[in-house]
């Protein structure tokens, strides 16, 4: 069975720098998959690379055994790749429900419509209110992204990508920022999703990394350092000297 | 045609790209500082031809008119940056761009209300009012001196740019300015600076166009479309691009007119539209994020 | 929303009737503002909507006057192909254009939107077979099945009819499915791209729409002078149907509708007791965008209270 995500030698310099080198990985379906390391890893840039917005300078990403190397992000969306930001990237001036309804309704020929109302077009408003539920928002269906609190934010950030109903989840760090409480929740909200979407994620938090991951990968220098069950990288003791040492150790 | 004739119209070509030079080197500087386009920038070239034919009236000097119309504009420059410009540093640069827009109306009308609206000549000082022979044919001498002055010009600008701690800040904020503000520099202040200094020298160079172009109210809108293509084709916020991209400007404009008249005018605007297309940093810009 | 609708329809019975009360100089004013208005609506949905802020929708305006121009005194054009064909032309000419600047944004965007109406404006000016400097005159108003558009009556019901059905197709289009992925790209285009959608292929077609309507207004505007010169097309055009969507309201839609009156107003009234118009337009422009960004709608709707 191929893997849903596979990433052959995928490599990206920034000038004679090796962000991303040479990393080969294989996400299976269903799996939980969390990428760690330290700061300037290669992490988000790893994300980039996935979803288009980074063209890789060599390697190749397999996505249910197509090649999606060099696809713009809307094309890497279309094929069932949704992606949350580090840092929320949201349609401010937007209510809640626009933020999911126009995600919800990305696939659809429905929005070249020029004419007739947004209301008949069902099935994104529905999509909306599942996520919503789903993300804990569905009390604040009606107000403006900007108004939200950053906690609120998040978790509508991961709401609307999951709203474009994707096979492949990738959330970049999805707690950051966030109060114990809040990352509480959102570790519930997160475990809570259906088995069916698999996810990648980037933590920092290592609560939230071993209550979630099925298996785990650790990036340094752009290169993948250890890759494999969360005891196992728990114990691994590279891990600890480059990345658990730190303050946040397990 | 006569050689002479060929010399001629190069002359005018570079005279008048030394205009656009002058003009243009403000217009880059402060989009690569501050990221605004600053559309009323033909409006600085306009009040420098007005002020100096006020100073001139008042003083009989054009000399004293040279000195005294940039300090003027780039009072108005500084006034400008600082009571409406900078409250808006917070909001998307575009606003700011609107911003200039309005005040291109602002400002020709203020002067239409003082000078009315007719063409008014400045005359050039005594001692470039003649020609000289050059290869057999009459060439004004003031030409010769806007020529020259804009050459000494820019030269000093480089010393001042590459040369001196003043330069190195403003490089240095053209380059990164919210870096530049990190490392102590009161970057507002430099702001300000850019911004009236850019101004005084579009002043400047309406001043020194007064005995070739004459005064008139909507000489500012008119010189700003050739400003921006210089600025486009230099690259925005390179002074070398300015001096190269308006040179060049200068010819093309002379060029076109006298080989292709019917076709001259759009020339410019279809090289304006290609470099924006196919190397968007211009000439000598920095290349794009 | 029902009195909406019924504002709406009070201001329509207003203006059909208003050359019962009025001259003919306030009608033609009148006439002017709309038309105007139609150029600006079109802008604003371009810039309030998509985010685009174009400084050459003169080109559209432009290329559908002199199309209606040509159309009408050379080529023997009715009232439908006097409109339709400008209308083709105009949406042709943004397709190519807005392909092309479509690729970048921002300050590129406006430099490019420029350069392509200062093409045309040069083209025209320099060309002898369109008129050169001085354009297109004697333009007749045309004939719809066999009614003279050219009395008095009929061109002023003809231009309502216009304005009114301008505005409700930009209306129902803002509205749409299509009009809230404008809105979404507005807000924020790479979360679009993100999710999905080809971004690209929305922003042109919002382009091509605009340029169209643009391209009606022009037709409409050479109908109305009965000429047309290189001046359309010159940026001071486009200039002043960004100050008209910036004044009324950007993203309002009807703000660029009162802009335009509040423009043409100020220029014919005010400039009959001072000269000083495009002093007190500019600083008025000057005045919104830095304490009023919301324009005239955005600040009436901040005293009502009403929700955007």
């Amino acid at each position: 069975m191929t893997a849903l995500l596979q990433l052959d030698g995928l490599t990206r310099y920034f000038g004679a720098l090796g962000a991303v080198n040479g990393v080969t990985l294989a996400v299976e379906r269903q799996e939980r998959r969390a990428i760690i390391g330290p700061n300037g890893a290669g992490k988000t840039t790893l994300f980039n690379l996935v979803t288009g917005h980074l063209a890789p300078s060599g390697g190749r990403i397999l996505f249910d055994g197509r090649s999606i190397t060099g696809l713009p992000p809307h094309r890497v969306a279309r094929q069932g790749i949704s992606r949350s930001f580090q840092r929320t990237n949201l349609f401010p001036r937007l209510t809640v429900r626009e933020n999911l309804r126009l995600a919800a309704a990305a696939d659809g020929r429905g929005s070249y419509r020029l004419f007739g109302s947004v209301a008949r077009l069902a099935e994104p408003l529905a999509r909306a209110h599942e996520v919503a539920e789903a993300v804990g928002l569905a009390l604040r269906l009606d107000d403006e992204a900007a108004r939200l609190s950053y906690g609120e934010q998040r978790q509508l950030e991961v709401g609307v990508a999951l709203a474009t109903r994707p096979q492949l989840l990738m959330l970049d760090e999805p707690t950051a920022g966030m109060s114990p409480e809040e990352t509480q929740r959102m570790t519930r909200l997160l475990a809570a999703l259906p088995r069916a979407v698999t996810m990648l994620i980037i933590e920092h938090d290592m609560d939230v990394v071993f209550s979630l991951a099925d298996r785990i990968t650790v990036l340094h220098y752009g290169e993948v350092l250890v890759d494999g069950a969360p005891d196992a990288v728990r114990a691994d003791a590279r891990v600890y000297e480059v990345y658990l040492g730190t303050a946040d150790g397990a | 045609m006569l050689l002479s004739d060929l010399l001629a119209q190069a002359l005018n070509g570079l005279s008048y790209g030394v205009l656009l030079f002058l003009l243009s080197v403000g217009l880059t500087l402060i989009f690569g500082m501050l990221d605004i386009v600053n559309l009323a920038h033909g409006s600085f070239y306009m009040l420098g031809a007005y002020a100096g034919l006020a100073a001139i009236a008042a003083t009989h000097s054009f000399w004293l008119a040279l000195l005294v119309a940039p300090l003027v504009v780039g009072l108005i420059g500084a006034c400008m940056e600082r009571t409406v410009l900078r409250p808006l540093y917070r909001r998307p640069p575009l606003d700011q761009v609107l911003l200039t827009f309005g005040f291109i109306y602002v400002f020709e009308d203020i002067v239409k209300w003082i000078w009315g609206g007719t063409i008014r000549s400045i005359p050039p000082p005594d001692l470039f009012a003649g020609s000289v022979r050059i290869f057999g044919g009459a060439f004004p001498s003031y030409r010769l001196f806007v020529i020259a002055f804009g050459l000494v010009t820019a030269l000093v600008l480089w010393l001042v740019i590459e040369r001196t701690r003043l330069g190195a800040i403003i490089r240095a904020g053209v380059y990164d300015a919210e870096m530049t503000g990190g490392m102590g520099i009161n970057i507002h202040r430099v702001f300000t600076g850019v911004f009236a200094f850019g101004a005084a020298l579009g002043g400047l160079s309406g001043v020194i166009a007064g005995p070739i172009q004459s005064a008139q109210p909507p000489m500012g809108a008119t010189i700003l479309i050739p400003a921006l293509i210089v600025v486009v084709v230099g690259g925005l916020g390179s002074l070398k691009g300015s001096l190269v991209g308006s040179l060049l400007i200068g010819q093309a404009e002379v060029w076109g007119k006298v080989w292709l008249p019917n076709v001259s005018m759009a020339m410019i605007y279809v090289v304006m539209a290609a470099v924006v297309l196919l190397r968007p940093q211009g000439l000598f810009g920095r290349p794009l994020k | 929303m029902k009195w909406r609708v019924a504002a709406f329809a009070v201001a329509v019975v207003a203006v059909v009737l208003f050359p019962r009360v009025a001259g003919t100089y306030p009608v033609k004013l009148l006439q002017e503002i709309l038309i105007w208005g139609i150029f600006a609506m079109s802008l604003d949905l371009l810039m309030g909507y998509a985010g685009m802020v174009s400084f050459g929708h003169s080109a559209f305006f432009g290329v559908g006057g002199y199309v209606a121009a040509l159309a009408l005194t050379h080529w023997g054009a009715n009232a439908a192909t006097g409109l339709a064909l400008p209308a083709a032309v105009a949406a042709l000419a943004a397709l190519v254009i807005g392909y092309f600047s479509i690729r970048v944004s921002g300050v590129y965007f406006i430099m490019l939107t420029l350069a392509f109406s200062q093409m045309f404006y040069a083209l025209t000016f320099q060309v002898a077979w369109l008129g050169a400097e001085d354009g297109i005159v004697g333009v007749p108003r045309p004939r719809l099945f066999g009614l003279d558009l050219g009395t008095a009556t009929a061109f002023h019901l003809y231009v309502v009819a216009f304005a009114v059905a301008t505005t409700l197709v930009l209306w129902l289009i803002v509205r749409s499915p299509f009009g809230h992925v404008l809105r979404g790209i507005h807000d924020n285009e790479a979360r679009m791209q993100a999710v999905g959608y080809a971004v690209n292929r929305y922003k042109l077609l919002a382009f091509v729409i605009a340029g169209t309507i643009a391209g009606l207004a022009g037709a409409l505007y050479t109908q109305f002078v009965g000429s047309i010169t290189p001046e359309a097309f010159v940026w001071r055009t486009s200039g002043e149907a960004l100050l008209m969507v910036i004044i009324g309201g950007t993203g309002t839609l009807g703000g660029a509708l009162l802009g335009a009156g509040m423009f043409i107003l100020l220029q014919s009234f005010v400039s009959s007791y001072t000269e000083r118009w495009m002093l007190l337009l500019g600083a008025t422009f000057i005045a919104f965008v830095l304490f009023a960004p919301g324009g005239i709608v955005g600040a009436l709707r901040g005293r009502i209270g009403l929700k955007a």
